[in-house]
């Protein structure tokens, strides 16, 4: 950032293989994209974005690899597929946002860390278990994010209905989910 | 009871929300299906679709964990899979696409034998089109009596139209046709696929309580009285954190959410413990009383075919 611009040296910073990647990894052709703008006209993130999804799509084509892979907006991207309904071009923006993540996970640069904390229980949750366990997946959250009174104004409601289940459902089959699990991420426990 | 034929039975994915804060989705799911004589098969040890987790890690890893539940389901002889989450139907359709596209890392990643001679659906095509709306409405013992109820579809029912095949990305009507069905008025509702904030209630509220915010302020400027869902997900960001979204707008809503499962669960004369009417936190207690008294001419399903 200078003198409140958000200037990109694009021609130091350029990675010219990294449009080919995305295109292989995601099945999608980017380089296609004429900047229509539909994809950021349909999109209910871009407030919270730092970059709306059709600069997303030119940043790409331009081989910005660094300033996509630590952009705020692939980890915010809710997968709704509005974009990708509406591009005229064809292009699955949704699947290219996924893949972007998919990539800022391999180049260990992923910059919402509490997101990909929650993805990361919620899949230990799975290993573990075969099936999500809410009330656990809320607790380790909670706990390892630092925001240990994220949606404690639920409780007592939930409570009310019943609705709060304090054991885990373990399946027969959770060796082999977990076993799954594995062969994708690090770190997920032998067995539940 | 009278033997079904076998191409009724379907196997059942309830998915994980529905054994937790959704389970009135799956208790007014599994009595429709009853009532309407469609047979549902619970598949055997199902597990995790992985949701957008997996998703955001490697579509392969959601395909081999959605794929087990397809391959399960295949060895217990069924052809169709029923979920009536729309996030697990996107898994369950987002395997079978890519078994077709990789073929090879497919099996690698799932490490069980499975064909792909499975179609997965959701419990809302189901209704529009094995049972349909007419046939519905000839089923109908208490009808609404036009109730104002807004269709609220959500991202996933519909979208992406490749893989979903069902209704139209943009602007869906099977549920505007079932809720028409059953006696309800529909208005017109421009939100019925905007996006809700998904999951990150948990890890960026603020997002949830404005998308669902202007969701909701939609529904009461269309003059809904309630909104009807399909998604386990939608139907937590509009009812259970209800409340939340009140406090960051600074205003009362008091809008019923209801599954769709459950309205038709009582215009079939279904009670409201049947459909677990009162599992949901806004109460819906203005729209039961828009039910129209039990009505005896009501044909039943089976004799209409």
């Amino acid at each position: 950032m200078k003198n409140g611009q958000n200037l990109l040296r694009i021609q130091e910073s350029r990675d010219a293989g990294f449009v080919e990647r995305v295109e292989r990894e995601s099945g999608q052709r980017v380089s296609q994209c004429y900047q229509c703008g539909n994809c950021s006209a349909s999109c209910a993130y871009t407030h919270v974005y730092d970059f709306p999804a059709n600069q997303i799509m030119r940043l790409i084509q331009l081989g910005q690899k660094d300033v996509i892979l630590r952009s705020r907006s692939i980890w915010l991207c809710a997968q709704c597929q509005a974009c990708t309904t509406r591009c005229p071009c064809n292009i699955d923006v949704a699947r290219v946002m996924e893949t972007l993540r998919v990539l800022a996970v391999e180049a260990g640069a992923v910059t919402q860390k509490d997101i990909q904390l929650f993805y990361d229980e919620f899949l230990k949750s799975v290993a573990a278990f075969g099936r999500v366990f809410e009330t656990g997946l809320l607790a380790s959250y909670n706990m390892k994010s630092g925001k240990p009174m994220t949606d404690a104004d639920l409780a007592p409601q939930v409570l009310r209905k019943g609705k709060l289940a304090l054991l885990p459902h373990r399946i027969r089959g959770r060796k082999e989910v977990a076993a799954i699990v594995r062969r994708f991420m690090d770190g997920a426990p032998e067995r539940g | 009871m009278k033997a079904k034929p076998m191409k009724r039975t379907i196997a059942y994915y309830p998915g994980c929300s529905l054994e937790g804060l959704a389970e009135e989705y799956d208790r007014s799911t599994r009595a429709v299906c009853r009532a309407l004589g469609l047979e549902l098969v619970e598949i055997p040890d199902w597990n995790c679709c992985g949701s957008t987790p997996a998703h955001s890690y490697n579509p392969l890893l959601s395909a081999a964990l959605a794929g087990r539940n397809l391959a399960l389901a295949e060895e217990a002889g069924l052809d169709t899979v029923m979920t009536p989450c729309p996030g697990c139907l996107k898994a369950l359709k987002g395997a079978l696409h890519k078994q077709g596209e990789d073929p090879n890392g497919f099996q690698d990643a799932l490490g069980r034998p499975f064909e792909g001679k499975v179609r997965a659906v959701s419990v809302l095509q189901l209704l529009a089109e094995r049972i349909g709306p007419e046939a519905l409405r000839k089923a109908v013992r208490r009808p609404f009596r036009d109730a104002p109820v807004a269709p609220y579809y959500g991202c996933l029912l519909t979208r992406p139209a490749a893989f979903a095949q069902f209704d139209d990305p943009e602007n869906p009507v099977s549920m505007d046709r079932i809720l028409e069905a059953i006696g309800c008025a529909v208005p017109d509702f421009p939100f019925k696929t905007e996006c809700c904030g998904a999951t990150y209630g948990v890890t960026r509220n603020p997002i949830v309580t404005r998308l669902t915010g202007r969701i909701l302020d939609m529904a009461v400027r269309a003059g809904a009285a309630a909104v009807a869902v399909a998604c386990p997900l939608c139907q937590q960001n509009l009812d259970l954190r209800q409340a939340q979204v009140e406090k960051a707008a600074g205003r009362r809503f008091r809008l019923p959410v209801v599954y769709i499962t459950q309205l038709v669960g009582l215009a079939l004369g279904l009670t409201p413990e049947e459909v677990g009417l009162d599992k949901l936190f806004v109460s819906p207690e203005s729209l039961i009383m828009n039910l129209d008294a039990e009505s005896e001419t009501a044909d039943s399903l089976s004799n209409a075919g």
